[in-house]
């Protein structure tokens, strides 16, 4: 088990690591031409080209249930496109399920890690774990009032789990301690914030005035777990780089709930 | 000291035991371990792949071997499970991609300098001009789309420049075919290295069909279509080497022995005594099937073994740089093509030639390998990194916005 994230040690993918190869290697990149002119901007080219012909990731899926039609016909009377909500409530549930999946994994390496000086505690991270998982059944909810179907996987779900790939990665590694692990819960908290703000304008604009309510509570919250998990990963970083003793199990900071 | 496979007996089948958690180990370390580690178990997952891909097709053709080949192939299963799950898992496809290339030029040129028969020894090197060059492409599809350094994968061993461009290596599949070596006359060395390379190609292009279609980005999409149908040459150019006059068991045999040889050399090289551990343990593993194979063989076949297998193992490959090697071969055969099974200056080929045919059709609408790398020049850092002087100091004056 490793506590620590940054000792000196063999790393080999510097070119400092072997000075006489690398010189030569560079001296020889330097002698020949690329085969072909141009420069990066033909790639970008190709991709623009398959952009004009792409049609998308896909579609918002047409309304479960007849209220959902007629709420549907109700919006496109007013003129509003209601898929658009439907699309980023979809979103958010799936960010919000996959979100407590993430503090289990994070529960269970501090199990193994515990925390640290002003770091996580149990506590601190299953209130998270409960908020998220209560969030995902206020967007479940959400969307049956609406009558969407709230297991369907929305083109901006779809968005937001490609751009998020990586975080459920680092948790399940298990080479990455606790301490690597919060940078993952990091940009998970900073998303969630900035995507829970934009629900509930939209919420607005389109007149949910009650989701919107409702959403803001866990705005609230959010904004709780992102100063706490940036400031457990904070006081890890300052507590390694102070060289305090690492490796044994102590207690984390306890929340002010 | 050399091996002597016809006496070391190594582990019986019925002690070739596994776990689940035995199978997936620590992984190696993508930052700290040295680039030939990932050369072995990328080389070492191919040879494997192979092993399991040869004894399928005898299976699917011969009655009285199918017990036999399935008790070796599910032990080999495990061994491919155990060597490739070595791959740690922020290696991404791109990233294992550098080091399959970089497996095919370092071994392929370890090879071509030992290769005693001179056509094979061509062939290698003919084949070993177009892998260096994925290199370089590949590396300029690292750099560009995700802003990273090939290098770090490839640890300044390896030269990150152009071979023989990869859009004039789309041949007509006649071109790709060579004379095989002879089994009564060819060195046992000659049998070894062309099943190797054959493996090691092999599992490159199933690689590269495999991760091809997880990228986004289109050009890299078509890059991986374009490296893949090479490897795909590649196959059939190494395979066409072998001696097709070869019985199936005889061909069990070789291979059998060809992996024993390359756990060998894996053995020989590996500094991590916990990757060393498992090369070794193969090693013996691998011997306790060759002398399996060996009772089956000279039962059926009425023969000594002796006369098909090397008693001593040659020289281990060697895992290790071959730039010299690699410029001058460039330098003097970088414009080589095949007519058929002879290997031709390219500017001696008529130019309705049908490779020439085959490649202007597929490059008719575009050549990816030649969009991803136009005007690209590796250096350390990435690209951007030559861009940025142009900017100033930050340091000396220049603002930072």
């Amino acid at each position: 088990m490793k506590t620590t994230t940054s000792d000196m040690g063999r790393n080999r993918t510097g070119v400092a690591t072997s000075p006489i190869d690398s010189a030569d290697i560079i001296q020889e990149a330097e002698k020949h031409q690329p085969s072909h002119l141009g420069d990066g901007s033909l790639l970008l080219q190709v991709r623009q080209l398959y952009a004009r012909e792409s049609e998308g990731l896909g579609s918002v899926p047409p309304p479960a249930s007849l209220k959902g039609v007629a709420k549907t016909a109700v919006d496109a009377l007013k003129g509003s496109k209601p898929t658009v909500f439907i699309d980023k409530l979809g979103e958010r549930l799936a960010f919000e399920r996959s979100g407590t999946r993430l503090y289990e994994g994070a529960l269970a390496k501090f199990d193994v890690y515990g925390g640290w000086e002003g770091g996580p505690t149990r506590e601190g991270l299953e209130k998270i774990y409960n908020d998220e998982l209560s969030h995902f059944l206020m967007l479940t909810e959400a969307l049956k009032s609406l009558g969407a179907d709230p297991t369907a996987v929305t083109p901006s779900a779809e968005v937001t789990a490609v751009v998020s790939q990586g975080l459920p990665m680092l948790i399940a590694d298990p080479r990455a301690n606790l301490r690597q692990s919060l940078e993952a819960l990091l940009v998970a908290e900073l998303t969630d914030n900035a995507c829970w703000e934009m629900l509930i304008e939209l919420a607005r604009d389109l007149g949910h005035d009650t989701l919107a309510d409702r959403f803001q509570l866990a705005l609230d919250s959010e904004g709780q777990h992102l100063l706490w998990v940036r400031g457990w990963l904070a006081a890890g970083v300052s507590e390694e780089a102070r060289g305090a003793p690492a490796g044994e199990k102590r207690a984390g900071t306890q929340p002010r709930v | 000291m050399a091996l002597d496979i016809l006496q070391e007996k190594g582990v019986p089948l019925d002690k070739q035991v596994f776990t689940w958690k035995d199978l997936v180990r620590r992984p190696y370390s993508k930052l700290d371990d040295d680039a030939f580690t990932r050369v072995c178990v990328i080389y070492m997952n191919g040879i494997m792949a192979d092993a399991l891909r040869t004894k399928h097709a005898f299976a699917r053709m011969n009655r009285e071997l199918r017990e036999p080949l399935a008790m070796i192939r599910r032990l080999e299963q495990y061994e491919q499970t155990l060597i490739n799950w070595l791959n740690p898992p922020d290696q991404t496809p791109l990233e294992t991609t550098l080091g399959f290339e970089q497996v095919a030029i370092e071994v392929t040129a370890s090879v071509a300098l030992r290769e005693p028969d001179p056509y094979l020894a061509q062939t290698y090197r003919f084949g070993l001009l177009e892998d260096f060059d994925h290199l370089y492409r590949y590396s300029a599809l690292y750099d560009r789309l995700e802003g990273k350094d090939p290098n770090t994968i490839t640890q300044s061993y390896t030269d990150i420049i152009p071979g023989r461009p990869t859009s004039v290596e789309h041949r007509h599949p006649v071109d790709d075919l060579r004379r095989p070596y002879d089994k009564r006359t060819a060195h046992p060395l000659t049998k070894l290295h062309a099943m190797s390379i054959t493996a090691s190609e092999n599992q490159t292009h199933d690689y590269y069909m495999t991760v091809g279609p997880f990228f986004s980005d289109p050009v890299a999409r078509q890059l991986y279509a374009e490296i893949a149908s090479i490897e795909e040459q590649h196959t059939s150019m190494y395979e066409s080497l072998l001696d097709p006059g070869e019985s199936m068991l005889e061909r069990w045999l070789l291979h059998e022995a060809m992996e024993v040889y390359n756990f060998y050399s894996c053995v020989a090289f590996e500094k991590n005594p916990r990757i060393k551990e498992i090369w070794q343990r193969f090693l013996d593993y691998e011997l306790g099937q060759l002398h399996y194979v060996k009772e089956i063989f000279q039962r059926v076949e009425k023969r000594d073994a002796a006369e098909v297998l090397p008693s001593t193992l040659p020289e281990p490959i060697g895992f290790k740089e071959h730039r010299d090697f690699v410029r001058k071969t460039l330098n003097q055969e970088e414009d080589m093509a095949s007519n058929g099974q002879d290997y031709v200056r390219m500017a001696d080929l008529p130019r309705d030639h049908r490779s020439y045919i085959w490649r202007d059709q597929l490059n008719s609408d575009g050549s990816p390998s030649e969009t991803v790398a136009a005007g690209y020049k590796w250096i350390p850092g990435t690209e951007l990194a030559a861009r940025t002087p142009r900017m100033g100091s930050t340091f000396e004056g220049k603002k930072v916005h």
